[in-house]
């Protein structure tokens, strides 16, 4: 088994935390994971990508490439990364952000509203954890108990409101066919 | 007290940054004082030290420069406290005077130098491996040091240890070469059960204050190391930078004191080399394209030569562990039965050199390198490969 | 204190097989490693336990002739290397000698730092207003339109005050004196070693050879007198002050001596609240 994850969006977003989450996760499920990032210098809207590669061997090149799965939460990130997912990879987007969602190739797309209902639960600043709900739901690659496990042990502040945004997300995702 | 940190830092699997590794395995081989300055992409074993030194019941300060960084660690390495300092490039360079100093008056001390794009300020949040001739090259004068390069966030745990085990056994400062890839990449890693846990101590002084000499030899387990006495022991020791004599007092105008010094300065580490010098070889039996890396590079570098293999070109790869001192004589007898070597870098071609100088005009030696921050792919050695 | 011979000092501080020292006949550097064995001597210092830190200089040369641990470090870093030994072992006595050039110049930063660090050292400053190891090049202290090797037609530059920087920045002790004044000069070493903090004393001293000769003072007499007439002693001074008036001489005297917490101090306080 081998899959890399790219999720990339804007900086603030927690895409970095999320690749950190999905990453520590992956440990705790006794795989190998290594993760990634690039990000602009500036703390907050600069364009940023985290990448986590995860393999029941060890892993050499610790980037990816063609991404099995990606999480994308930003129109720019989504015209850069899209069409960087491996054939009948998994794409997952937060709609809402990104209205310009049309894409061409055999992939799997997957919808959730992740700001919306992270402000609904009380501040979008977790909708990246609402992602990881829907990837948790979606990719049948992480359990959820490690998933939980390691949103408990990287944010331990804020648990509920975390927890919430994850059962939310999982809850929510919609598989759609274009 | 390596049991305690062990046990203070909990669950056994950890998925940290390569930075973050640094730390733990500074903390692991005792290492009680860090005196740093920050910059990108080093930063973060700052960060780390501060949060645990005052925990442990070490010193963690940050000082006004990497000048005064690398000159504290110096001043605490002098009273036997195992000490370490952190940075990048521009900060790298800052620190190489002082860096001389602790070659020429044997002051144990480990550099953590997470490699950005330069020169200069250059590319702050970006990998390079551009350092690696400066590690070795840096400071004036005829010397050695000791540079390591990891390929993983574990393996920057577990070479931080054997950093400070060289630079306590050989009283010679340790450079870990890493980059920004490295420093800020995640990965897993387990820590060392205790008891396979090895953390040498510099060798005391075996003769009475009456009798001792500072640089006198022959009398710890690598012959050509000085015993040491650390300030305040009462041996009253003179630590200076100037030629010495085993006294440790300056004749500086001495041919005979200043070569008998400075030629032993670099053979203490080079005569030990078959115990320094650490490397891992894949697929060389039959050999006929060896693909030589170090560091992140390493990593598509592995990737490559197993596509290439799958393909059946015979080709192996060696991966420096120990980059300085570089072993020519256990190199050149790897290297006997190829006919094509490639070196890529993340510089524009330093470790290529003495690659060169090792098989000389027999073997043909081709450099690939990268610049800008983004690691080689596999595919971009790959090439290289099939090319010949 | 009563009077000890110099014999007694040097049997039992020098490290004899490293005399005689490199200093030129008339160099005031002997006189403040003297004062400063004294002040050791009547505090009964242990000298086991005692380090003493320089850079690079004739002053930085001290610390070779006294028999204790000794750190001769690089050109400016003396007080980083002193910063490194104290905070790593804090039972030490760390004790840093440096020139004008050493410490005003390319040590300047890590001087200033460690004042606002409040490190728990103490730093005598022989300032002769001139790079002599080199052979008398104009130095950060040199007077305005002195000449030196380096300014032939004299110095235009402004020259910076040592002892007054180290009391802006918050040093607890800091005295300025001349190798004139050896009692006074013991004196303010004494307490110097006795404040936990950063102690500073700065000592006026001649160098008759590179400074001296190409300012019309040749020997230690002429620049001794130098010295009594381009100084003025604080008590004196303030007088002037408050009767409004001012002068261009240098304030020697003890010019700052309170008391305030060091870096030591306070970071065992708050490894202890870990803990």
């Amino acid at each position: 088994m081998k899959a890399g994850i790219r999720i990339s969006g804007f900086g603030g977003q927690g895409i970095i935390l999320s690749g950190v989450i999905v990453g520590k996760a992956a440990v705790f499920d006794g795989f190998n994971a290594v993760q990634t990032q690039s990000y602009g210098p500036e703390a907050r809207g600069g364009s940023t990508r985290s990448e986590v590669v995860i393999s029941d061997e060890e892993i050499d090149y610790p980037k990816v490439e063609s991404a099995s799965i990606s999480i994308i939460m930003s129109q720019e990130a989504f015209f850069k990364y899209a069409s960087r997912t491996k054939r009948e990879g998994i794409i997952i987007y937060d709609p809402e952000l990104i209205p310009d969602n049309k894409i061409e190739g055999d992939f799997k797309l997957a919808e959730i509203n992740a700001t919306r209902i992270a402000s609904e639960l009380g501040t979008k600043i977790v909708a990246n954890i609402v992602m990881l709900g829907a990837f948790n739901e979606i990719c049948n690659l992480i359990s959820k108990d490690a998933m939980t496990e390691s949103i408990k042990d990287s944010i331990p502040k804020m648990l509920d409101l975390n927890l919430n945004a994850f059962e939310a997300g999982k809850k929510n995702v919609k598989i759609i066919n274009k | 007290m390596t049991n305690d940190v062990i046990r203070l830092l909990g669950r056994k699997d950890l998925f940290i940054q390569g930075d973050d590794a640094a730390v733990y395995g500074a903390l692991i081989a005792d290492c009680r004082f860090f005196a740093g300055y920050p910059i990108t992409p080093a930063t973060e074993v700052a960060e780390g030290m501060a949060l645990w030194m005052p925990k442990l019941g070490g010193v963690y300060v940050q000082m006004e420069d990497e000048i005064a960084s690398i000159a504290a660690v110096i001043g605490a390495s002098c009273t036997g406290v195992k000490s370490m300092t952190a940075t990048s490039g521009p900060g790298f360079s800052l620190m190489q005077e002082c860096i001389g100093y602790a070659c020429m008056a044997e002051i144990p001390c480990v550099i953590v130098n997470v490699q950005r794009g330069g020169p200069s300020t250059g590319q702050p949040t970006e990998a390079a491996q551009g350092d690696v001739m400066q590690a070795m090259w840096g400071t004036h004068g005829d010397h050695q040091i000791i540079a390591l390069a990891p390929k993983s966030v574990q393996e920057t745990l577990d070479l931080t240890i054997e950093a400070f085990n060289l630079s306590e056994d050989y009283r010679v400062p340790v450079i870990l070469l890493l980059d920004a890839e490295i420093g800020h990449m995640r990965e897993k890693v387990v820590l060392p059960e205790v008891v396979n846990v090895k953390v040498d101590e510099r060798v005391p002084a075996t003769i009475g204050p009456d009798k001792y000499r500072p640089y006198r030899t022959g009398f710890t387990r690598t012959s050509k190391v000085p015993e040491f006495a650390p300030f305040g022991s009462g041996y009253r020791t003179y630590v200076t930078g100037l030629t010495h004599d085993k006294r440790g007092f300056p004749v500086t105008t001495s041919a005979d004191v200043h070569e008998e010094l400075v030629r032993r300065l670099i053979e203490k580490v080079q005569d030990d080399m078959d115990v320094i010098w650490y490397h891992e070889d894949l697929f060389l039996d039959d050999a006929e394209i060896i693909v030589i890396s170090y560091g992140t590079t390493s990593r598509p570098a592995v990737s490559a030569v197993k596509m290439a293999r799958k393909s059946g070109i015979k080709v192996g790869h060696i991966r420096l562990i120990t980059i300085w001192p570089f072993h020519y004589e256990k190199m050149k007898e790897l290297l006997k039965n190829a006919h094509t070597i490639i070196v890529p870098e993340m510089n524009l071609g330093q470790m290529v050199h003495p690659i060169r100088e090792t098989v000389g005009k027999d073997i043909k030696v081709i450099s690939a390198p990268k610049i800008g921050g983004a690691i080689h792919t596999p595919y971009e050695i790959l090439k290289c490969i099939e090319e010949e | 204190m009563g009077f000890i011979s110099n014999d007694i000092i040097i049997e039992k501080y020098l490290r004899k097989d490293m005399l005689p020292t490199i200093f030129c006949t008339g160099c005031g550097i002997g006189s403040v490693m003297n004062y400063a064995l004294r002040a050791i001597h009547d505090l009964n210092i242990d000298m086991n336990e005692t380090v003493f830190v320089s850079g690079i200089g004739c002053s930085s040369r001290v610390p070779g002739y006294i028999y204790s641990d000794g750190l001769h470090s690089l050109h400016g870093r003396a007080i980083a290397y002193a910063t490194g030994v104290k905070l790593a072992n804090p039972k030490l006595k760390v004790i840093v000698f440096t020139g004008d050039g050493d410490c005003g110049a390319i040590g300047g930063n890590h001087f200033l730092h460690a004042i606002r660090r409040n490190v728990d050292i103490t730093v005598i400053s022989i300032n002769n207003f001139i790079y002599g190891m080199t052979g008398g090049q104009v130095a950060p202290t040199t007077p305005l339109n002195s000449k030196t090797t380096t300014t032939p037609y004299g110095n235009i530059e402004y020259p910076i005050d040592l002892s007054m920087m180290a009391k802006v920045i918050g040093a607890p002790y800091v005295a300025r004196w001349t190798t004139a004044h050896p009692v006074q000069c013991i004196s303010s070493i004494k307490k110097a070693l006795q404040k936990t903090g950063f102690s500073f004393v700065e000592v006026l001293a001649p160098c008759p050879t590179s400074y001296g000769r190409l300012n019309k003072m040749g020997n230690t007499l002429d620049m001794t007198k130098h010295f009594k007439e381009s100084t003025i002693n604080i008590k004196l001074y303030e007088k002037m002050l408050a009767d409004g008036k001012t002068t261009d001489k240098m304030v020697i005297g003890e010019l700052v001596d309170i008391e305030k917490e060091d870096f030591n101090t306070k970071y065992n306080k708050f490894c202890g609240e870990l803990k």
